[in-house]
């Protein structure tokens, strides 16, 4: 009985736990301007209070475009720049910026980042191999010289390359080649979690299929847990379990990926559903899509797509909404709350 | 265009896939480099004539008719001879001599050994601490970054000949003289190497902004590689290719700054010449109509001088497509 | 007038290298009527583009143009000099690219770009001019013209700024629009936006757009016929809706299918293997058929020309009645033999 009971709880914890994820940047003008043009400081809420989680060898998507703030909450799950406010908590770890211990070594082994644009993600002037082997090498993971080359070479067969690729430089690569090379490098070091930034928008729609599938094919053999940024909805819908929709820094609505594109709830979620140019739907439209995102460095008062929003009222104007949780979707909306829509 | 750099790439990539068997020398005989040094006849004399001159004073010791250094060998009855095609010449004795009876073209080939030896150690100079500056500022930015480029920028005020100059005369005031109108090598060296730092230091600085940025430097953040060693062998590798254009048209500036220097008559002594020096002390008698003193070492200063500026302007143009 | 208002045959684009002639685009031919929108469609490096630049005259050394014919309206400008390029390109020809940022010349305001180009191609002059870039500029969908006018292009977010690009293409009154990789660069909304406004101007001008994209979700909601290229050929060209659902050529076919889409739940994409070859290795015959699926006797020997089928046209062996008949009696005479 207990021995269940803890088991139940330890699954109960997610693999991966971000609470209240908050990122402001200072991007004041020098202080001489300011001190003689008088102007204020002006920060950018990059991320406000962004929270979810991720289970297990589950593929989280994180939807928005740009100026939403994705790939800074990106950056900061991966510790590559600390938050301002909040938490990320992996496997019961917390993630701190704080560099060179043993420990924080021992934690960067499990989380990896892949890189949108695959010609500045490698280094040019390394070969593959090097690429691959750095990882290894940092965390010391094979004792000689010929163990590392083993394991590079059988990096490099499970995405799809050749070992001899390992000696060629990047340029010598296509695009796609070089995101295999990329993934390759994220798998050097073993993780549990790899936080994918835009993989596959810089590629080729066959290409990205190839990429795609890779992606899955790694994730059943390996058992890995993938957080996958990106702006392209239909990409989105065909790799994430659950999605998370971002504007303006903030997640207006999150479901599970069938529930959110059948039956979306927030109007931002609508109106970006309803713009992504359909194969096969013909020429007919939803709701119009209407206006620009705000300039983050000036978001709107109250909820922050209030000025694009066709439900809009005057309490949206004047107050942010909460993210309100109804089984496994959460919205965070004025109307969806008043049942307005 | 990007489609036409697109097509450039796949055959050069295509052709490095060819020949990645063939051993990595073919393929740099093979490579658009060499091809592109292979056209310009121009850039082949150029390099012809500086490894002339650097075979000649490397292999002075060895080729020299005499050694003009040597005190105890001088005769002054052998001063003032005209070169062996004139009236009055000795052939052992083939560009003539000067005033203390050294052979010309002996001293010509040791006193480039020393114009060498002196603008490649203080290029080497001016570019270690330049890159290592500019690295420092680029990749920390901030108060670091500030205070080393407002010290470039004082210095840019500065032309190259007052700062060496400077260095020179203060280390004289400060070791006394010693030796009456010499200066010891290192001085040349610094001052030298000290008026030329900056411009690598700008170069490298603006070059790491850039990649300092780049993806690839993240994911090595990302497991934890110390900021020295990501600075040293990712970003260095890839800031370099500039620095190696600087390198060519630096050498020949220093070359002609420590000639300058020593005609001046803060730079090596008489006992020692250099080509400068050479120039300085025929200088005086070319009035006097004994010409060659001076024509011959300045011909060799002139070309070796224009052989390394040219082969460094052609080094920027073939580097260029791939910096674009 | 029937006649096109584009119309290409036989254009082949070529780059000289150090050993080797590599042909860029080869021999692609097709029309644009006037009010029309064409799409063409295909991966990087299948010479969209490049065609583009070859209509307009701006091929840049070491391409150049190596056969074939162009067409504006009737009147044949592949051989010009770069002069009445110049003339031809903004009065008659509009473009609009890719990256609005680079487009815009950052140092002039918006207003002063239109301005000129309006001076330069139209009969408006002075006062006149101005009034025209503002109503150019609102039909553009651009808020509050007159006041925005005057704002330099950094003032502008980037789907603002793709609509001065397009007013500034406009400013000619052209017959023709190229627009390469209008969208890429910009947010799904705004996406949406643009493609909208490119259709309602060309339904209102009767202006024919050639619309270059890899994106084939633009193509579905813009485009009325669209050319799908492969490796500098177009290898099938059709009306859209045939394209997208009965695609016919064997590239076409796996490419439609590796496009995700938002309603269907597959496990795997379809994906085709291999990658496009590049421009200097292009197989001999059909330059698709090593990665083809159904590839059979004849495509490694020669290249399929272009024939119709239906309202389509398919460079494919499958459909050549000749090729399959020699096939079957092939495996015929296999068959008795063995």
């Amino acid at each position: 009985m207990q021995r269940s009971r803890l088991r139940r709880r330890l699954t109960d914890v997610p693999f991966i736990q971000v609470e209240n994820l908050t990122r402001v940047f200072d991007v004041s003008r020098p202080w001489l301007e300011r001190l003689t043009q008088r102007t204020p400081r002006q920060y950018l809420a990059a991320a406000a209070n962004v929270s979810f989680a991720i289970g297990r060898r589950e593929t989280f998507g994180l939807v928005g475009e740009s100026g939403s703030g994705k790939s800074t909450i990106a950056r900061m799950i991966v510790g590559l720049i600390p938050p301002s406010g909040g938490s990320v908590v992996i496997d019961g770890t917390p993630v701190t910026v704080q560099v060179h211990s043993a420990a924080r070594q021992q934690a960067r082994r499990r989380v990896q980042m892949v890189f949108q644009d695959p010609y500045s993600s490698l280094n040019p002037r390394w070969r593959a191999f090097d690429i691959i082997a750095e990882p290894i090498r940092a965390f010391r993971l094979c004792s000689n010289q010929s163990a590392t080359k083993t394991r590079v070479e059988e990096l490099l067969h499970l995405v799809g390359l050749d070992p001899m690729d390992g000696l060629k430089y990047p340029h010598e690569f296509s695009g796609g080649q070089r995101q295999r090379i990329a993934i390759a490098r994220a798998l050097a070091s073993q993780p549990e979690f790899i936080v994918c930034d835009e993989p596959t928008s810089a590629l080729d729609v066959s290409v990205q299929a190839q990429v795609l599938n890779l992606m899955r094919d790694l994730q059943d053999r390996l058992g890995l847990t993938y957080l996958l940024i990106s702006h392209n909805l239909a990409v989105v819908r065909h790799m994430a379990s659950r999605v998370g929709v971002m504007y303006l820094g903030r997640i207006v609505e999150m479901a599970p990926s069938k529930e959110l594109f059948r039956n979306p709830h927030h109007p931002y979620t609508r109106m970006l559903l309803d713009a992504v140019p359909h194969l096969d739907r013909g020429r007919t439209h939803g709701e119009a899509v209407v206006g620009e995102m705000a300039n983050p460095l000036d978001p709107p008062t109250g909820c922050p797509f209030h000025p694009r929003c066709p439900h809009v009222n005057e309490r949206c104007q004047v107050e942010p909404p909460r993210l309100i949780t109804a089984g496994s979707s959460s919205v965070s909306c004025h109307a969806v709350e008043e049942r307005r829509i | 265009m990007r489609i036409q750099r697109d097509v450039m790439n796949a055959e050069h990539g295509s052709r490095l896939n060819f020949s990645a068997q063939r051993g990595s020398l073919l393929r740099l005989l093979d490579s658009d480099i060499v091809f592109s040094f292979r056209q310009s006849k121009v850039t082949v004399l150029a390099a012809l004539v500086t490894v002339a001159v650097v075979l000649g004073a490397v292999l002075a010791p060895w080729i020299a008719p005499h050694d003009p250094f040597d005190l105890k060998t001088l005769s002054l009855l052998n001063a003032h001879m005209p070169p062996a095609w004139a009236k009055g010449g000795d052939l052992s004795f083939a560009l003539g001599t000067d005033d203390q009876g050294r052979d010309i073209l002996s001293t010509i080939l040791y006193g480039s050994r020393l114009s060498l030896a002196i603008s490649i150690t203080s290029v080497a100079f001016a570019a270690t601490l330049g890159i290592a500056l500019g690295l420092i500022a680029g990749y920390l930015g901030g108060p670091i970054d500030a205070l080393i480029m407002r010290v470039a920028d004082v210095q840019l005020t500065f032309p190259a000949i007052l700062i060496a100059l400077l260095i020179d005369g203060t280390a004289h005031a400060l070791f006394g003289q010693y030796r009456a109108e010499s200066a010891p090598i290192w001085v040349l060296v610094l001052s030298i190497g000290l008026s030329f730092w900056v411009q690598y230091a700008r170069t490298v600085r603006g070059l790491t902004f850039v990649e300092r940025n780049k993806d690839y430097v993240l994911a090595a953040r990302l497991i934890g590689i110390r900021p020295a060693a990501v600075v040293i062998r990712h970003i260095l590798p890839n800031v370099i290719s500039p620095v190696l254009v600087i390198v060519t048209i630096n050498l020949a500036l220093a070359i002609i700054l420590e000639a300058t220097l020593s005609f001046l008559g803060v730079g090596l002594s008489p006992t020692q010449p250099s080509l400068g020096t050479m120039i300085r002390i025929g200088n005086n008698f070319l009035f006097a109509g004994e010409w060659w003193i001076a024509i011959f070492p300045g011909i060799t200063l002139a070309a070796l001088a224009l052989s390394v500026n040219l082969l460094g302007d052609w080094l920027r143009d073939a580097l260029n497509p791939k910096l674009r | 007038m029937n006649r096109p208002v584009l119309s290409l045959r036989d254009l082949s684009v070529a780059f000289s290298q150090r050993h080797r002639t590599v042909v860029a685009v080869n021999n692609v031919s097709f029309d644009i009527a006037r009010g029309e929108v064409l799409g063409v469609v295909g991966e990087s490096g299948a010479g969209k583009s490049l065609t583009a630049s070859a209509i307009v005259g701006l091929l840049e050394p070491p391409g150049r143009l190596v056969g074939g014919e162009i067409r504006l309206t009737g009147q044949r400008i592949d051989g010009l000099s770069p002069e009445a390029m110049r003339r031809i390109r903004g009065k008659r020809i509009g473009m609009v690219f890719q990256d609005p940022l680079t487009s815009l010349n950052p140092l002039y305001r918006i207003g002063d770009q239109l301005v000129e180009t309006i001076k330069a191609h139209t009969r408006f002059q002075g006062i006149e001019a101005r009034r025209r870039a503002i109503a150019l500029l609102t039909e553009v969908g651009l808020p509050a013209a007159e006041a925005r006018i005057d704002n330099y292009p950094h003032q502008f977010s980037g789907g603002m700024r793709q609509r001065v690009v397009l007013a500034l293409a406009l400013a000619g009154d052209p017959e023709l629009v190229i627009a390469d990789e209008p969208t890429t660069a910009l947010d799904v909304s705004i996406q949406a936006q643009i493609i909208a406004l490119l259709k309602r101007l060309c339904r209102e001008r009767g202006t024919a757009i050639m619309l270059i994209t890899h994106d084939m979700g633009v193509i579905a909601e813009a485009a009325d016929r669209v050319a799908v290229m492969y490796a500098g050929r177009i290898v099938e060209i059709g009306a859209v809706s045939d394209v997208i659902k009965h695609p016919l050529h064997p590239y076409s076919v796996g490419l439609m299918g590796s496009i995700p889409s938002l309603d269907s739940d597959l496990d795997r994409l379809l994906q085709i293997s291999g990658s496009m070859p590049r421009l200097n290795s292009i197989p001999s015959g059909c330059a698709f058929h090593p990665r083809c699926p159904r590839v059979f006797e004849p495509c490694s020997r020669s290249h399929p020309q272009l024939s119709a089928l239906g309202q389509s046209r398919v460079a494919c062996w499958i459909y050549d009645d000749a090729a399959k008949s020699a096939e079957a009696a092939l495996d015929r005479r296999t068959v008795h033999s063995g």
